[in-house]
């Protein structure tokens, strides 16, 4: 699934379109704990956190993500969108919470 | 050694943190080094300057790039870790609260990097400051 089509549903939007969107999910990953996270998730993965300061950036661009999804509405800081631009990490947020953000994505098949 | 780099790492400088380990992937994608060995460098180097920028006083992240191995050294000045055999035990951690809620401090750092390279040496002494040295077969 492209980042582009989770797009489609109006839950999700983007909050730097201009970084491509064009990159695929092929799995998820939903973590807080950094350290965790960079011994466990896959590369090309949605990974959803609630988590939303600059390191986030730092490990989606090591583990090459393809998307970073903050669920529940929580606010992205300012540095934040500023590095996942540099970085051309798309930032999705969503009123949704993980897992319902994770049943979209298995259903879509990822 | 036919390459080396040398990064600062500040305490408490959250906001560049990442920046070293950010371009030393980069630097080993330009070398031609595969994906495999770059993301466990990557982990380790960030883990490592995580950590200097958590607990030290601050610190140093050197890469050397040699033809059969990379060396990551992760060196600080201070305070030094008092059991490194309780740091280095997963879960265990002295990070305070305001970073544990950036989601540092889970105690997974010092094994993410013993567990992603080859060989993996550490050594510290109270007041003195921590080295950790790592390798990484090529």
């Amino acid at each position: 699934m492209k980042v582009s089509e989770l797009l489609e549903n109006k839950e999700f939007k983007c909050l730097n379109p201009q970084v491509g969107i064009e990159g695929v999910i092929k799995s998820g990953y939903v973590g807080d704990l950094l350290s965790w996270v960079m011994a466990n998730a896959g590369n090309e993965c949605a990974w959803v956190t609630i988590q939303t300061h600059v390191n986030i950036i730092a490990v989606a661009t090591l583990l090459e993500m393809t998307c970073v999804i903050i669920p529940e509405g929580a606010e992205v800081e300012e540095s934040t969108l500023e590095r996942a631009i540099i970085e051309d990490i798309p930032i999705l947020i969503t009123g949704l919470n993980a897992y319902e953000v994770c049943k979209i994505l298995g259903n879509a098949g990822v | 050694m036919s390459y080396e780099l040398i990064f600062d790492v500040k305490r408490g400088d959250f906001e560049t943190a990442g920046e070293a380990s950010r371009k030393i992937k980069h630097t080993l994608q330009q070398l031609g080094i595969s994906n495999k060995i770059i993301r466990k460098v990557s982990i380790a180097g960030y883990e490592g300057e995580m950590n200097l920028a958590i607990h030290s006083s601050g610190g140093k992240i050197i890469l050397e790039v040699g033809e059969k191995e990379l060396i990551l050294t992760i060196e600080d000045v201070g305070p030094g870790i008092q059991d490194l055999n309780l740091a280095m035990t997963e879960g265990w951690s002295t990070a305070g609260d305001e970073v544990r809620q950036m989601g540092f401090g889970a105690g997974m750092g010092l094994p993410n990097m013993k567990n992603n390279a080859d060989d993996f040496e550490i050594t510290s002494k109270i007041g003195e400051g921590t080295k950790i040295v790592m390798k990484f077969l090529v």
